[in-house]
C-alpha cells in the first residue's frame, strides 16, 4: 500500500517531462489535467483504506534508508490524522486549478503547467514528508514555483511581490534550518543509535524531551518560520501584494495550500517537540492572533479590490486557527484543524470566483461592478454560498471550525480568560460585515456599468469546478463529524504526549541550575508542592 | 636513494602528463596550423589521461621525494577536482567567442593553463614549505598572464597588472612569513614544523607573526575579506574561462593547501578534541580570528554583490560570499568540518563554473555581460534560462540542488562544533544572496523578449557540456552518499577528531 502514497506524491512531477514533451498547447493542458485528476483519485484510495481509530499512528509509510551513516535522515512520508485531510485538499485542488487556468492563462504554457505540477508535488511532499529534513527540503522547494508563477504570470506589481514573497518566507526558514540542524544534534544526543536524528517519530515522542533554555530559542527560530507562513500579525504584509498580484490558480493555491502549511507545522513541530515554550508562549502568541483577526477583518473591510479584500480575510480568518492551536485543548485544536480545510475550501473558491469575474471583465475593482446578480444568476449564487461560508453560517463549513476553536479558546487553561474568545468573536461579525457589504455592493441593486450588461455567466467548465468546493462546504456544515473523526485520536493522542512531555520537563528544571530568566519565565521559584499542585492543575485542564 | 627517486617518479605520473603536454602544446603550435583548436583538444588529452593516473593512485598513503609531495587520498580528492574544472574550462575555452580573435596565440593560451594546473596540483599535494610556496607562485605566474590575454582589451590588461601587483604583494608577505617560521622551528616539511612546535616553541610572537603573514597569502588566492579588493576588477577584465577558473579551480587549490598546513603543523595528534584542535598554540585565538574573516567575507561579499550590475563581477563577489561559507569548515577544523569543505567545493565546482559557463554562451550570442540586458532571455534559449536557474538556485543554497546539501552540511558541522553565531551570519547573508542570485532570474523569466527578438540557438555540443555541469548540481541535491563516503575517505589520513 505504501508504494501508492509515494505515486501519488510524485505523479504530478513525472508529468512534467509529458508536458515538456508533447507538441500542441491543448495536449499540455489535458496530460496536466490527466494527472492531476489521477493523484486525486488515488489519494481517494488513501482515505479509504485509512485506519481511523489509529490515526496517531503513521500510516501508509515509506522509510528509505539512512543516507549519511551515523546520521538519521531519511526519506519518510506517511499519513497521519494530522496531514491526511490536507493531503486530500492539496490533492483535490490539483485538478481545480488547473482547469482555472484553462482559458485564462495564454503565454508560456508548458512552463506555467510545469510549475503548477511542481508546486504540486512539492505541496503533498510538506504534508507527508515526517522527516524533519525532507520536510525542508519540500518546504522550500515549494517557493520556487510559486515564484515563477506570480512573476511571470502575475499582475501589474508582480516584481515588488515576488521579492517581498521570497525575502519573507526564506528568512523564516533559514533562521528554522539553523533550530533543524541544532535540533537534530540535540535529538540524536539522546538516541542510542545516531548522532543526528531528524525523524518526527522520534522527536515528538514522550521519551525525547529538551530543556527549558534550548526549548525556547528553538520554539521561537520554527514559531517564526510558521508564523511567517501562516501569516500571522505583524508578518503578513507580503500576502496581499502576493495574492492580488498572483494569477488566480497561484492566489488559490497559495491561499488554500500554501498558508496551511505554517499553522500545520505549529501543530506538527511547534506543539509536541516543544511544549513548555509553546504552553509559555500561547498567550502571546494568542493575542497576535487576535490583533491579527481584527486588523485583518477592518483592513479588508476598506479595500477597493475583490482580491485584495479576499486576502486581507486570509489574516483574520488565519488568525482563528492560530488561536485554536495555541488554546491547546481537544476542541480547539481539532477546530483548527477543519478549520484549515474549511479556509481552504472557501477561501480557494472565493479566489477562483474573482478571477472569473475578472476573466470576464478585467477589472476587481467593486466600484465597477454592481447589480451583476441579474446578468450571472448561477455566477450569484455560487459566490453567495462561497460569502456566507467565508462567514461561518450555521450549516456551512465555516460555523464547525470557528464554533470550535471559540468554545476551545473560551475554556483554554492557557489562556486563563474568556476575553481572548470574546474578542475574537468579535472578528466573525466584522466579516459578516465586511463580506456581505462586498457582496452587496458587487452583485445587489440596479447595474451602475452598461459593460456589466453583457457578462456572459459560468460556462460548464467553472460550474464543473466550483460544485465539488460547494459540495464539500455543505457537507463538512451539515455533518462534521465525517471529517473531525480523522483527527480525533491524533489530536486526544497528541495533546496528552505534549502534556506529559512538559511535566516531565518541568520537574527535571526544578532539579537544575538553569539561568535566571527561565525561573522567572517558567515560574521555577515556586515551592515545588505548589508546583505539584499546578501540574495537577494543568493535566487536569488539558483532559 | 636511486630507488628512492624511482619509486618516487612512478607516483608522480599526473604532474610529469601534465609537464609533458606542456611542451607537447609548444611544438605543435609550432608546427600545426593556428585555425582550430588543437591545443586545446591536446590539452584535454593530457588532463584526461592525468586524471586517470591520478584514479589510478587510489589508495596509496606515500611521502615521495623526500617528504617533499604527499600522495594520498587527501589530495587524490582535490587533484580530481582540479583535473576535473580543468577539463571543464579547456571546453569553455573551446566554445569561447571572446578568444576567437586571438586564434594565433591561442597556444600560449593552452600552454599558460597547462602550467597553472601543475602549480596547482603540486599546491595540493605538496607537504614542504619551500614546494609550497614554488607551487603556489607557478599557479599565480600563469595566471597573471591568462588574465591580460585579450591584449586589446584595456580592462584585460588592467586587471592583468592588478592582479600582479596585489599577487606579488601577497606572495612576497606569505614568503616572509615562510621564513620566519623556517626559522624559529628550523624545518621546512610541516611534519617537521609540527614536531618542532609539539617541543615547544620559546618565540610565540614571532610564531604569530609568521602564520599571519602565511595567511595573507593564503587568503589572497581564496579571496577572503580583506584580501578580495582584486577580485572583482580581475574578473570583469579577465576572459570569461579565465575568471571561472580563477573562482573554481585556483580557490579549490588554495583550500587544499591551506587545510593541509593547517591541520597537519598545527595539531597535536596525541590529544586533540573538537574543542582543543588550535591548542597548540595559544596567543591568539587562531579560530576566532578565522571565524571573523568568513564573517565578514559572507557579509561583504553578499552586499557588495547586491550593487553590481556585471554578471562577472557579480560572481566575484559572490564566490568571495562562498569562500567565507568555506572558511567556516577550516574555523572548526574537525573532521566533520574538513569533510564538509570537501563536499562544499565538489558541489560548487559544479554549479560555479555552470553559472559562469551559461554567462560565457549569453555574452556570445547578445555580447554583453550586462545583468540589466538579461530580460527575456530565458525565452530565447530555454535550455540554458532553466540552467541558469537551476545554478543560481543552487548557489543560494535551496533544496532540491547541490548547493542545499552543501550549505546542510557545513552548517551542521558549525552548529555541533557551537559555532551558532558564525551560522546566524551565513543564514542571513544567505537571505541576502537570494537577492542578487534571483535578480538574474528575474530578468531572464518576467520580462518579455523584445518585439522581434529571435531565439536563441546554441550547438549540440554545447549543450552536452551544459547537461554535464546540470545533471550533478541537480543529482547531488539527492543522492550524495558516495561524495560524502569520498569525502570522509579522503581525510581520515589528516588524523582528525
Amino acid at each position: 500500500m505504501d508504494i501508492l502514497l509515494n505515486i501519488t506524491i510524485y505523479l504530478p512531477l513525472l508529468a512534467i517531462a509529458a508536458v515538456i514533451l508533447v507538441r500542441t498547447d491543448q495536449a499540455v493542458k489535458w496530460v496536466s489535467l490527466a494527472a492531476t485528476s489521477v493523484t486525486f483519485f488515488l489519494s481517494l484510495l488513501l482515505i479509504f483504506n485509512f485506519d481511523t481509530a489509529n490515526s496517531h499512528i503513521l500510516q501508509f509509510v515509506t522509510e528509505g534508508p539512512e543516507i549519511i551513516p551515523g546520521y538519521d535522515i531519511k526519506y519518510l512520508v506517511g499519513l497521519d490524522g494530522l496531514n491526511l485531510l490536507l493531503f486530500m485538499l492539496t490533492t483535490l485542488f490539483g485538478p481545480i486549478a488547473i482547469l482555472s487556468s484553462w482559458n485564462s492563462v495564454t503565454k508560456h504554457l508548458k512552463g506555467y503547467y510545469s510549475m503548477l505540477l511542481l508546486l504540486q508535488t512539492a505541496s503533498l511532499g510538506v504534508f507527508a514528508a515526517l522527516d524533519l529534513i525532507v520536510f525542508y527540503v519540500f518546504f522550500e522547494l515549494s517557493l520556487i514555483p510559486m515564484y515563477f508563477l506570480i512573476g511571470i504570470w502575475g499582475g501589474a506589481e508582480r516584481i515588488m511581490a515576488t521579492i517581498k514573497f521570497f525575502i519573507y518566507t526564506l528568512a523564516g526558514s533559514l533562521i528554522m534550518l539553523v533550530a533543524l540542524i541544532y535540533l537534530g544534534f540535540h535529538a540524536g544526543g539522546v538516541h542510542a543509535e545516531y548522532i543526528f536524528t531528524a525523524d518526527w517519530r522520534f522527536i515528538s515522542s514522550p521519551e525525547y524531551q529538551i530543556g527549558l533554555v534550548e526549548q525556547t530559542y528553538m520554539f521561537l527560530a520554527f514559531a517564526l518560520a510558521f508564523c511567517i507562513k501562516v501569516p500571522l500579525f505583524p508578518f503578513h504584509t507580503w500576502l496581499p501584494h502576493a495574492h492580488t498580484e498572483a494569477p488566480t490558480a497561484g492566489s488559490v493555491i497559495l491561499a488554500a495550500i500554501m498558508l496551511k502549511m505554517g499553522t500545520y507545522g505549529l501543530v506538527r513541530v511547534c506543539m509536541p517537540v516543544f511544549p513548555n515554550a509553546f504552553m509559555e508562549f500561547a498567550s502571546w502568541f494568542a493575542i497576535l492572533a487576535i490583533i491579527g483577526i481584527i486588523y485583518g477583518a477592518l483592513v479588508a473591510m476598506v479595500q477597493k479590490d475583490v482580491k485584495k479584500l479576499v486576502a486581507y480575510s486570509s489574516v483574520s480568518h488565519l488568525g482563528f486557527v492560530v488561536l485554536g492551536i495555541f488554546a491547546l485543548n481537544t476542541v480547539a485544536v481539532q477546530g483548527a484543524v477543519i478549520q484549515m480545510i474549511n479556509h481552504g475550501l472557501s477561501t480557494g473558491a472565493l479566489f477562483l470566483l474573482v478571477g472569473m469575474i475578472y476573466d470576464r471583465r478585467h477589472t476587481r475593482m467593486i466600484k465597477d461592478f454592481g447589480g451583476i446578480a441579474k446578468v450571472v444568476p448561477v455566477f450569484a449564487v455560487f459566490f453567495l454560498i462561497t460569502t456566507l461560508a467565508s462567514i461561518g453560517l450555521p450549516g456551512l463549513n465555516g460555523f464547525i471550525g470557528e464554533f470550535l476553536i471559540l468554545t476551545g479558546a473560551f475554556f483554554s487553561e492557557l489562556y486563563d480568560n474568556s476575553i481572548y474568545a470574546v474578542l475574537s468573536a468579535l472578528g466573525v461579525i466584522l466579516a459578516a460585515v465586511y463580506m456581505l457589504w462586498m457582496y452587496e455592493r458587487v452583485m445587489l441593486g440596479s447595474i451602475t456599468n452598461d459593460e456589466n450588461k453583457k457578462m456572459k455567466d459560468l460556462n460548464f467548465r467553472e460550474i464543473g469546478l466550483l460544485v465539488p468546493l460547494v459540495l464539500f462546504m455543505v457537507w463538512i456544515g451539515i455533518r462534521s463529524e465525517d471529517f473531525t473523526r480523522y483527527s480525533e485520536v491524533w489530536v486526544d493522542n497528541f495533546i496528552d504526549v505534549t502534556e506529559t512531555k512538559s511535566v516531565a520537563v518541568l520537574k527535571e528544571a526544578q532539579k537544575d541550575d538553569l539561568p535566571g530568566w527561565t525561573a522567572a519565565f517558567y515560574n521555577l521559584d515556586e515551592e515545588s508542592d505548589e508546583l505539584e499542585v499546578e501540574l495537577v492543575q494543568i493535566q487536569g485542564g488539558l483532559k | 636513494m636511486v630507488e628512492h627517486t624511482l619509486h618516487s617518479i612512478s607516483l608522480f605520473y599526473p604532474e610529469i602528463i601534465i609537464v609533458v603536454t606542456l611542451c607537447v602544446i609548444i611544438i605543435a603550435d609550432l608546427v600545426v596550423k593556428k585555425k582550430n583548436h588543437t591545443a586545446g583538444w591536446i590539452l584535454m588529452g593530457g588532463f584526461g589521461l592525468a586524471g586517470i593516473t591520478v584514479l589510478l593512485q587510489a589508495g596509496r598513503n606515500e611521502s615521495v621525494f623526500y617528504d617533499m609531495v604527499a600522495v594520498d587520498p587527501f589530495a587524490l580528492f582535490f587533484k580530481v577536482l582540479l583535473l576535473l574544472s580543468g577539463i571543464f574550462i579547456v571546453f569553455f575555452s573551446v566554445n569561447s567567442d571572446e578568444l576567437k580573435a586571438y586564434k594565433s596565440r591561442i597556444g600560449e593560451y593552452y600552454m599558460l593553463l597547462a602550467g597553472m594546473m601543475l602549480g596547482m596540483l603540486l599546491m595540493v599535494g605538496s607537504t614542504n614549505l619551500l614546494l609550497m610556496y614554488l607551487a603556489f607562485e607557478v599557479t599565480s605566474i600563469s595566471s597573471y598572464v591568462l588574465v591580460g590575454f585579450i591584449k586589446k582589451s584595456l580592462r584585460s590588461s588592467e586587471s592583468s597588472m592588478k592582479y600582479i601587483i596585489y599577487g606579488a604583494v601577497s606572495s612576497g608577505v606569505m614568503l616572509y612569513g615562510i621564513s620566519l617560521l623556517i626559522g624559529i622551528t628550523g624545518a621546512t616539511d610541516i611534519y617537521g614544523i609540527n614536531a618542532a612546535l609539539l617541543a615547544g616553541v620559546d618565540q610565540p610572537l614571532i610564531l604569530n607573526i609568521s602564520i599571519l603573514m602565511i595567511i595573507v597569502g593564503l587568503g589572497f588566492k581564496i579571496t577572503v575579506v580583506p584580501f578580495h579588493f582584486w577580485a572583482p576588477d580581475v574578473y570583469e577584465g579577465a576572459p570569461m574561462t579565465i575568471a571561472a577558473i580563477l573562482a573554481v579551480a585556483s580557490k579549490i587549490a588554495a583550500f587544499g593547501m591551506l587545510i593541509r598546513f593547517f591541520s597537519v603543523s598545527f595539531i597535536n595528534a596525541e590529544g586533540i578534541s573538537a574543542a582543543g584542535v588550535w591548542q597548540i598554540f595559544d596567543a591568539l585565538h587562531w579560530d576566532l580570528l578565522l571565524g571573523a574573516m568568513a564573517a565578514m567575507a559572507m557579509i561583504v561579499g553578499n552586499l557588495t554583490a547586491l550593487m553590481q550590475d556585471n554578471i562577472k563581477r557579480m560572481l566575484a563577489y559572490s564566490s568571495i560570499a562562498h569562500a567565507g561559507y568555506l572558511l567556516m569548515g577550516v574555523v572548526i577544523l574537525t573532521e566533520q568540518g574538513i569533510s564538509s569543505i570537501l563536499i562544499y567545493l565538489f558541489i560548487y565546482l559544479f554549479m560555479n563554473l555552470g553559472a559562469f559557463y551559461v554567462a560565457m554562451l549569453f555574452s556570445n550570442k547578445v555580447n554583453t555581460e550586462s545583468i540589466e540586458a538579461y530580460k527575456g532571455l530565458g525565452h530565447r534559449a530555454p535550455l540554458e534560462g532553466v540552467a541558469m536557474t537551476i545554478f543560481l538556485v543552487s548557489l543560494t543554497g535551496l533544496p532540491p540542488t547541490g548547493g542545499f546539501i552543501a550549505k546542510l552540511y557545513i552548517f551542521g558541522a558549525a552548529i555541533s562544533a557551537g559555532w551558532i553565531w558564525l551560522v546566524a551570519i551565513a543564514g542571513i547573508t544567505t537571505v541576502i544572496s537570494l537577492f542578487y542570485y534571483i535578480r538574474v532570474v528575474r530578468n531572464m523569466y518576467f520580462f518579455e523578449p523584445e518585439t522581434g527578438a529571435k531565439r536563441l540557438h546554441f550547438t549540440f555540443g554545447s549543450k552536452i557540456i551544459l547537461l554535464l555541469m546540470l545533471i550533478p548540481t541537480l543529482l547531488l541535491g539527492v543522492y550524495f552518499t558516495p561524495l560524502l563516503e569520498f569525502a570522509q575517505s579522503s581525510i581520515k589520513i589528516l588524523g582528525l577528531n
